[in-house]
């Protein structure tokens, strides 16, 4: 569906893509995560004919957007990171224009209706875009890559400036999209793909350092067993008595705690359940257990994990040019 | 295309550029008409017209330098490139809508005409040829300052700077019509009058039609419009 082959980008002597390849097949949805600079909207703005690359190949649906960019074009709906909003447009003005532009040929009331419906703009499809919100201009974003119904979708940062119901009802919308559309989003939120995307591609520095399936990634997140566990009891002797532990790795006092007690970090060996000893300990010595949270890794650790090892193998020496997909 | 010209030209009387440049218009052709004609009791048309063809200097930047700058500046560009239409497309439906207010403005100054009829008809019968010729030589001197204007604002983010520059470059070619005559080697004279937009429309003031005029206007505005496609074009190999 999307194939990207070898693509460089150099900005001046900034080099935003080193050398990036990957496929999206049909009806997938793909995220894309990196810190900020690392590369992302710029693959995003060569995949959808925007930019030109320095050198390397990428197509849609089979079709090469630079040799055939006019057909490519009408393959893809794309909300950049910066929505290209009219301000002194009205809303179903902006969107009928969109239409127009996209030289679309469904039926022109039932379709803009039906996309004001989905990202719930049809309440202020009269006003003027540069009053509305930063929220529903975002809306107005994912809309106007709606038109026509393509069947290739790339969102840069979609739910940016949306509040929390409104980004729940946006990934719900993209994970829709997904049965038969395929979608690049990208985004720094990592619960965000962990719940809409299938894969996970992560960029950091214009290179592509992972690209797993999100279970793996979730799965490999949550194989180290760690909680966080609130006692009612005195703070050193507690700590103490947790370190003794059979099967405790790392126990520490988080500094956090309140009226109900205090707050510690335990991590258990690998392939050792500890929570039934913990109990039992904790239960024989009069300290009652508050709360007990299983944290697992986060995606956040392990993206901060997966991020570092790409960053100490380069700068390893002897290893320099070296690297894995 | 269509779009885009539609998008364009709605936009122009959806913000106040398109007022404040109708307004300034026709308060300046209103004032300048009032006194090369009626005030001088001549029913010819031609000073006006050469007034006027100087006024554009100052005019018609207003009205170009918001066309690509704008979109640059608030990355709606993003939304025309990456949609299936084709960078001459954009241009033109951007030109054409810039010449398209001018040419509504001049189609309106018309009117001052009646009142040559009304005051001028005892001591000169109006020239309905040299009239008509003068409007047209304003128009197509207008087309080519509209070109030169849309080309810069492509090649910059700042109206203030786009406004600034399409001046800049329009002074030179109404420099180069008061003062070729000055400069001494033949050369150089006979070079500036080649791109002088100025030295060609006097036939058409005259009431007489000048076909390699035509051309030549309509060859110089096409000069930059292609120009502005070509930094339309180039602006993804940035
Ligand atoms: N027009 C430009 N000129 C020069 N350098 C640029 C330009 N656009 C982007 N860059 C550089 O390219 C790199 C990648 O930028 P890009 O915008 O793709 O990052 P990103 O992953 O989208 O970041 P963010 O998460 O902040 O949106 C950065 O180092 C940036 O400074
Ligand atoms: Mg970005």
């Amino acid at each position: 569906m999307i194939e990207v082959r070898n693509v460089f980008k150099q900005y001046g002597n900034v080099t935003a893509l080193d050398d990036v390849s990957f496929t999206v097949n049909e009806g997938e949805i793909v995220g894309f995560l990196g810190p900020n600079g690392a590369g992302k909207s710029t693959m995003m703005n060569i995949v959808t004919g925007y930019l030109s690359s320095t050198s390397g190949e990428a197509s849609v649906c089979g079709i090469d957007v630079l040799e055939n960019p006019d057909e490519a074009k009408k393959k893809i709906g794309y909300l950049p990171e910066q929505p290209p909003l009219y301000r002194e447009m009205k809303v179903s003005e902006y969107l009928n224009f969109v239409y127009d532009l996209k030289k679309c040929t469904l039926n022109r009331k039932a379709h803009l209706d039906e996309i004001m419906a989905v990202t719930k703009i049809a309440n202020v499809k009269g006003r003027v875009i540069g009053n509305l919100s930063k929220g529903y201009r975002q809306r107005v974003g994912i809309a106007q890559a709606l038109v026509g119904n393509p069947p290739v979708m790339i969102f840069d940062e979609p739910t940016v400036g949306l509040d929390p119901k409104q980004i729940i009802e946006i990934r719900n919308l993209i994970r829709n999209l997904g049965k038969n559309h395929t979608v690049i989003l990208s985004t720094h939120i990592l619960s965000e793909v962990r719940s809409v995307c299938d894969r996970i591609l992560i960029i950091n520095e214009g290179r592509l350092i992972a690209d797993e399936k999100t279970e793996n990634i979730a799965r490999a997140a949550a194989s180290d067993r760690k909680y966080t566990v609130k006692v009612a009891g005195p703070r050193r002797d507690v700590l103490r008595e947790l370190r003794a532990l059979n099967g405790v790795r790392l126990a520490e006092d988080t500094g956090d705690g309140d009226a109900d007690g205090a707050v510690f970090a335990v991590e258990a060996e690998r392939g050792i359940d500890i929570r039934k000893q913990m109990f039992n300990m904790l239960a024989a010595k009069g300290w009652p257990i508050m709360e007990l949270t299983p944290r697992g890794m986060s995606l956040e650790e392990v993206f901060v994990m997966i991020t570092d090892e790409d960053e100490r193998r380069r700068t390893a020496p002897g290893t320099r040019g070296g690297r894995e997909g | 295309m269509t779009a885009i010209f539609k998008r364009e030209l709605r936009s122009y009387f959806s913000t106040p550029l398109g007022y404040v440049f109708s307004a300034v218009y026709l308060a300046v052709s209103g004032f300048l008409f009032a006194l090369l004609t009626l005030r001088a009791s001549s029913s010819d048309v031609s000073s006006y017209s050469s007034m006027m063809i100087f006024g554009f200097v100052a005019l018609l930047p207003l009205l170009t330098m918001r066309s690509f700058s704008e979109e640059k500046r608030l990355k709606t560009d993003a939304l025309l490139l990456t949609s299936p239409v084709s960078a001459t497309g954009i241009v033109l439906g951007k030109y054409l809508a810039s010449l398209t207010v001018f040419a509504g403005n001049l189609l309106l100054s018309c009117v001052y005409i009646i009142s040559l009829g009304k005051y001028a008809a005892e001591h000169s019968p109006v020239s309905p040829a040299r009239t008509f010729g003068c409007f047209f030589a304003m128009f197509l001197v207008g087309a080519c300052f509209i070109a030169v204007g849309t080309f810069v604002s492509s090649l910059t983010e700042n109206q203030v700077v786009a406004a600034v520059g399409t001046m800049a470059i329009l002074s030179f070619f109404a420099a180069i019509a008061l003062f070729n005559g000055m400069i001494d080697s033949y050369a150089i004279r006979t070079v500036l009058s080649w791109i002088s937009l100025y030295s060609r429309f006097t036939n058409f003031t005259y009431g007489m039609f000048d076909f390699a005029a035509l051309l030549y206007y309509l060859s110089f505005a096409a000069v930059f419009v292609f120009l502005t496609v070509r930094v339309t074009e180039r602006r993804r190999w940035i």
